[in-house]
C-alpha cells in the first residue's frame, strides 16, 4: 500500500523545527521533507553559544543534527538559501537563489532577529548582535586582539556575552537602560547581587545607561551615552532584545500580530501552514526560551501526523544564567499585587537571596540568587499548584527542612547548646544571652543588645537573638516595633551606622546586605534610606526619585485640594520693590488665588495648579528668585530682624549675617526641616530662641543657641557658646548642621537628636574640639557642591517634565 | 465579570510612565492615575484617595500599593481598597499594555 508521500517544506533550521522532525519521524513516514536554511550549516544548539564564546566548547561540540541525520531521513537541506516568497495560491516557496519548492504542508520557523537600537553608528564594523554562530565567531576573533568591549543590554544574552568576552581577556563594560540587571527575570535585590558578582569578576556594569550614539570613523571606536559619558570600545555587542521574524509570513497575507499567530496546534490562519519557535505567537504570547519551543515542536509534529494532541499550553519557564559563579533562578510571576504574599530570606554573609511569592497559599513565583538548590522544588510546586499552607513557615528554608516535623526557628534556637555562638562579631554565645535575659529580666532585642552586645555590630544575627528571646520568654515575649519600619528589625541608628561601616551605596544594596524582609521596602523606609545615602555619600549616590515624597519630588508643597504652594527664596527675609513687583505680576499672571506671608518671613503663593509650576518657576527664575525650599527636609528660612543697620538697640548686622547663613546653608539635605533665626539683640524680635539654630547678637559677639522647638512640642533653645566673629558663627553652624546630618534619624528634628545624643557631647565636638569642628565644616562644604542646584531651574530646563503634564487628555462631549 | 463596555483607549507608550511611578490621564472631569510597577505591570485608579480625595498619582509606590501623599493611607493598586485599619475604596479601571502602548477601558 505504497502511497505518494506528502511534501513538507520547512523554512528555518533551528532547534524548534529540528526537534519537531525528530517527533514527526517517530510518528509517521508520510512526509518528504525539504528545509531551507539561511545559515550555511546544519542544526546546532544555540543555547550553547555562550560556552563557545567563552572557549569551553567548539562548534563541533554543539551540533545537534549532523549531515548524516539529514541523509538518513532523506531530507533535502538547502544551506545558505533564504526563502523570499511564500506563494499560498500555488503552494510553493521561492528562495533568493531561485529555488522553487512545492508544498502540501509548510512550516515557518524563521526564529527571531536581534533588535538593533536605531542610534548613529549602529552599522559600523565592530558592532555585533549575539544571535548565531557567525556573531559568536566574530566576537571570538575580535577578542583575540584584546582591547575594550561594550555590551549594550543587561539581560540574559548580554550578560553571557559580557562574561564570555571577559574570559577571553577583554575589558568589558555592560550598559543597561534599566536601574537593575535582568529586570524581567529578577527583582532589584537579586539584580544587585548579580551586578556585584559580575563586578567582582572585573566586568564594569552601568545601569540607567542610555546609549546615544556609537562613535567611530570607519570602525567602532566608542560609545556615547545620553549623559555625555564616552566609553572607548573596540567591539560593541548589542543584546537588547529580539523580535519575531514574521515579515515573510506577513507579506504572504498570513495573520501576524507580534509573531505569526497560531492556534494551540501551531496552525496559522492558512491551514496548510504551521509556525513554531520564536516567530510564533500562541494565545498572545511569544517565547524565547527553549522549553516552550520544544513543547511547540512536539505539538506541531502531532498535528502534522494527524495525531491527537492536547495542544500547546502556556507554562512558566525558569530562567537560569549560564555564567559560572552567578547562580540565579527565576520562575513565574514575581510582581506585586493584591492577595500576594512574599516570603523573603536574605543571607548577607553568603550573598544569597530567596524570595517565594504566594497567592491563595500556592506558589506563583520564585526568585533565587546564590543558593538555587531549591529552584526545581519550588517550580514543581508552582506547576502542580500545590497548597503550601502546611509548610509555609519553613517553605523558604527549602526542601531539606520539610517533612519529619516542621522546622520551627524558635524551637531550633531553644535546641542549641549553651556554647553555640550566636553573635559572631562580638563572640557572644547562647548561654550568655539566655543568662542575661533571665537574670536581668530583659524583654526586647534592644535590651539584649545593650547588655550583651549580641547583634550590636553587623546586626545579621538579630533574628536569632529574637528567637532566643521568644524561646526563653514564651508567650510573655511581645515583639516590640523597634525597627525603622516593618521591613527590618534594625533601628535607624543601626542602619545609619551599617551604611557607613559597610559602605552601602544604593537602596537595593542596603536592603540586601541588611536583610530587609520586603522586596522593595515601604513608604517609611525608602525615603529614610534615600536621605541616609544622599547624606553619607555626597557626589557618589544619586538620589532616588521614586523614594521621595511628592513635595520633594515636585519642589512645591502639596495642599489639601491637590494644588501646590510656591515659596520663592527671599534671602534673610530682605526683599526689594522690584522683587515684590515681580512676585505681584507673576501672581496675577497665574491667577494665584491667595498670597500670604509665612511664619518664616517669606511670601507664599497658594493654590497653584501642578501643570503651572514650571511656568511660574521660569518667571521667578527670570527675576533672580530660586526655590525657597519651603517643602524640604533641609534649610527652610533664616529669619532676621533689621539689626544695627536700623534698630537703635541692634548690636550687629543681623540681617547681613542671616543672608550669609542662608546663602551658605541652602540646598543641604538634613534629617528633618531646619529653621534658623538671627536676632540683633537679646530682645529677640526674630524669635531665635525657639529655632533649630539661633544666633543672638550681643555687644561682645554672637551667642549661638540650638535645639528649640515651637511646634507640637515647645522647648527653648540650649546655648552652645559665644563667639566673637561672623566667620566663627558660620563655621560652627556648618559643623553643627553636619553633625546633625550625619547622626540624625530621618524626620528627627535637631532638638530630638540633641536630646538623644546629649548637649554636652555636641558642645565638645562642634565648639571645643577645633579640629573636629573644622573637619565637619569641610565635609559640609564638600556636600554642598552637589546640593546647591536650584531644583526649579532644573525642572524649567526639562528635568522630570513628565511630572507636570497629564499623559493623555480626553475631552468629552457635554451631551451626557 | 463580563465587562459590558469594551471601550479601550490608547493613552500613550508605557515608557512615558516612570517605573514605581505614575502619570495622570484626564477623561473629561475624571482624573485617572496610571501606575507602572518595577516589573512593568500597570494599574489604573481614579486619582482620588477614598479618605480625603488626595491625589494618589503623587504617592510613593511600593509592594503593589500606593501611599497617599496627604495622610498616608495605603491603597491597593489592584483593587483600590484601603489597606490596614482604614476603610474605603477607590474606583479602578481595566488597563492593559499592547506593543508598548497602554490602553485603558473607560
Amino acid at each position: 500500500m505504497e502511497t505518494q508521500k506528502q511534501k513538507l517544506v520547512i523554512i528555518g533550521n533551528g532547534m524548534a523545527p529540528g526537534r519537531m522532525l525528530e517527533h514527526l519521524f517517530d510518528l509517521t513516514d508520510a512526509y518528504e521533507v525539504t528545509i531551507f536554511n539561511a545559515e550555511p550549516r546544519v542544526n546546532y544548539d544555540r543555547i550553547m553559544l555562550s560556552p563557545v564564546l567563552s572557549g569551553d566548547k567548539s562548534y563541533a561540540d554543539i551540533i545537534i543534527h549532523g549531515q548524516g541525520w539529514y541523509d538518513e531521513h532523506g531530507i533535502t537541506l538547502h544551506k545558505g538559501e533564504k526563502v523570499v516568497e511564500i506563494d499560498r495560491v500555488e503552494r510553493r516557496v521561492i528562495s533568493d537563489k531561485g529555488t522553487v519548492e512545492h508544498y502540501d504542508k509548510l512550516v515557518i520557523a524563521t526564529g527571531s532577529q536581534p533588535f538593533i537600537i536605531p542610534v548613529p553608528g549602529k552599522d559600523l564594523p565592530g558592532v555585533l548582535a549575539y544571535r548565531d554562530l557567525d556573531d559568536t565567531e566574530a566576537m571570538v576573533a575580535a577578542a583575540k586582539k584584546g582591547g575594550k568591549a561594550v555590551v549594550i543590554g543587561g539581560g540574559l544574552l548580554g550578560l553571557e556575552a559580557a562574561a564570555g568576552l571577559r574570559l577571553r581577556g577583554m575589558d568589558v563594560t555592560v550598559l543597561h537602560l534599566m536601574p537593575s540587571l535582568m529586570e524581567r527575570q529578577l527583582d532589584e535585590a537579586s539584580g544587585y547581587l548579580l551586578q556585584r558578582a559580575l563586578e567582582a569578576r572585573g566586568i564594569d556594569v552601568k545601569c540607567r545607561a542610555n546609549t546615544k550614539a556609537i562613535l567611530g570613523a570607519d570602525k567602532v571606536e566608542g560609545v556615547e551615552l545620553e549623559d555625555g559619558t564616552v566609553l572607548e570600545a573596540d567591539l560593541v555587542v548589542m543584546a537588547v532584545g529580539i523580535r519575531p521574524n514574521s515579515g515573510l509570513a506577513k507579506e504572504a497575507g498570513i495573520e501576524v500580530n507580534r509573531g505569526i499567530v497560531t492556534d494551540a496546534t501551531m496552525r496559522t490562519s492558512d491551514h496548510a501552514i504551521y509556525a513554531l519557535g520564536e516567530c510564533a505567537e500562541v494565545d498572545g504570547r511569544v517565547y524565547g526560551l527553549v522549553a516552550p519551543l520544544y513543547e511547540m515542536a512536539k505539538v506541531a509534529a502531532h498535528a502534522l501526523a494527524g495525531e491527537e494532541t492536547s495542544g500547546f499550553k502556556h507554562s512558566e519557564t525558569p530562567t537560569k544564567l549560564k555564567v559560572t559563579g552567578c547562580d540565579l533562578y527565576s520562575v513565574g510571576d514575581f510582581a506585586e499585587g493584591e492577595g500576594r504574599e512574599d516570603i523573603v530570606l536574605r543571607d548577607a554573609q553568603r550573598g544569597s537571596y530567596k524570595r517565594v511569592i504566594l497567592k491563595d497559599n500556592k506558589i506563583i513565583g520564585a526568585v533565587l540568587y546564590g543558593d538555587v538548590a531549591d529552584g526545581g522544588w519550588f517550580n514543581e510546586m508552582l506547576r502542580a499548584a500545590t497548597d503550601v499552607s502546611d509548610m509555609r513557615d519553613t517553605l523558604i528554608f527549602g526542601q531539606a527542612h520539610q517533612g519529619g516535623g516542621s522546622f520551627d526557628p524558635v524551637a531550633a534556637a531553644a535546641a542549641l547548646p549553651d556554647d553555640a555562638e550566636i553573635c559572631g562579631c562580638n563572640g557572644i554565645c547562647k548561654g550568655q544571652i539566655v543568662q542575661s535575659i533571665t537574670d536581668k529580666g530583659l524583654t526586647a532585642l534592644s535590651e539584649v543588645r545593650a547588655h550583651t552586645k549580641a547583634s550590636a555590630s553587623c546586626g545579621t544575627c538579630a533574628n536569632n537573638v529574637e528567637n532566643l528571646l521568644k524561646a526563653v520568654l514564651g508567650d510573655a515575649f511581645e515583639k516590640k516595633a523597634e525597627g525603622m519600619c516593618g521591613c527590618t528589625p534594625l533601628g535607624h541608628g543601626e542602619v545609619r551606622r551599617l551604611i557607613k561601616a559597610r559602605e552601602l551605596k544604593s537602596i537595593p544594596e542596603v536592603m540586601q546586605e541588611l536583610e530587609w524582609s520586603s522586596p522593595e521596602g515601604c513608604a517609611k523606609c525608602r525615603p529614610a534610606l534615600n536621605y541616609y545615602l544622599v547624606s553619607d555619600w555626597p557626589g557618589e549616590y544619586e538620589d532616588d526619585y521614586r523614594s521621595r515624597f511628592i513635595n520633594e519630588r515636585v519642589h512645591a508643597n502639596i495642599q489639601k485640594d491637590g494644588t501646590y504652594s510656591v515659596v520663592p527664596r527671599i534671602w534673610g527675609g530682605k526683599t526689594s520693590a522690584a522683587e515684590l513687583r515681580a512676585i505681584a505680576d507673576i501672581a496675577e499672571k497665574y491667577d494665584v488665588p491667595e498670597v500670604k506671608f509665612t511664619g518664616g518671613q517669606r511670601i507664599d503663593l497658594l493654590g497653584i495648579k501642578k501643570e503651572d509650576l514650571p511656568g511660574i518657576w521660569a518667571d521667578l527664575n527670570e527675576h533672580g528668585m530660586v526655590s525657597g525650599g519651603a517643602y524640604t527636609k533641609g534649610l527652610r528660612t533664616v529669619k532676621t530682624c533689621v539689626g544695627q543697620e536700623w534698630c537703635r538697640f541692634g548690636t550687629q548686622d543681623s540681617m547681613g549675617l542671616g543672608i550669609k547663613l542662608e546663602k551658605f546653608l541652602w540646598g543641604s539635605w538634613t534629617p528633618a526641616k531646619l529653621k534658623l533665626a538671627v536676632t540683633g539683640c537679646p530682645r529677640n524680635c526674630a524669635e531665635a530662641t525657639c529655632k533649630d539654630i539661633g544666633i543672638i547678637c550681643v555687644d561682645s559677639g554672637y551667642q549661638i543657641v540650638y535645639g528649640g522647638a515651637a511646634g507640637l512640642h515647645i522647648q527653648g533653645t540650649t546655648e552652645l557658646g559665644i563667639v566673637a566673629t561672623e566667620e566663627e558663627v558660620i563655621e560652627i553652624t556648618a559643623a553643627l548642621t553636619q553633625l546633625y546630618r550625619e547622626e540624625g534619624f530621618y524626620l528627627e528634628r535637631i532638638y530630638k537628636w540633641a536630646d538623644r545624643v546629649g548637649y554636652n557631647r555636641i558642645k565638645t565636638i562642634v565648639l571645643e574640639d577645633k579640629e573636629a569642628r573644622r573637619e565637619l565644616h569641610d565635609r559640609f562644604v564638600f556636600s554642598q557642591k552637589f546640593a546647591q542646584v536650584d531644583p526649579w531651574a532644573e525642572r524649567v530646563a526639562g528635568k522630570d517634565a513628565h511630572e507636570f503634564k497629564p499623559m493623555a487628555e480626553f475631552k468629552l462631549e457635554a451631551a451626557e | 465579570m463580563n465587562a459590558q463596555v469594551e471601550n479601550w483607549v490608547a493613552i500613550g507608550p508605557l515608557s512615558e510612565i516612570p517605573r514605581q511611578g505614575s502619570r495622570r490621564v484626564l477623561w473629561g472631569q475624571i482624573k485617572i492615575a496610571v501606575f507602572r510597577m518595577s516589573d512593568d505591570r500597570v494599574y489604573a485608579l481614579e486619582d482620588k484617595c477614598p479618605h480625603k480625595n488626595g491625589p494618589l498619582s503623587e504617592g510613593i509606590v511600593h509592594e503593589g500599593c500606593v501611599t497617599c501623599p496627604l495622610h498616608n493611607w495605603v491603597i491597593s493598586l489592584e483593587t483600590g481598597a484601603a489597606q490596614g485599619a482604614d476603610e474605603g475604596q477607590t474606583r479602578t479601571f481595566p488597563v492593559r499594555v499592547e506593543d508598548d502602548t497602554v490602553l485603558i477601558a473607560f
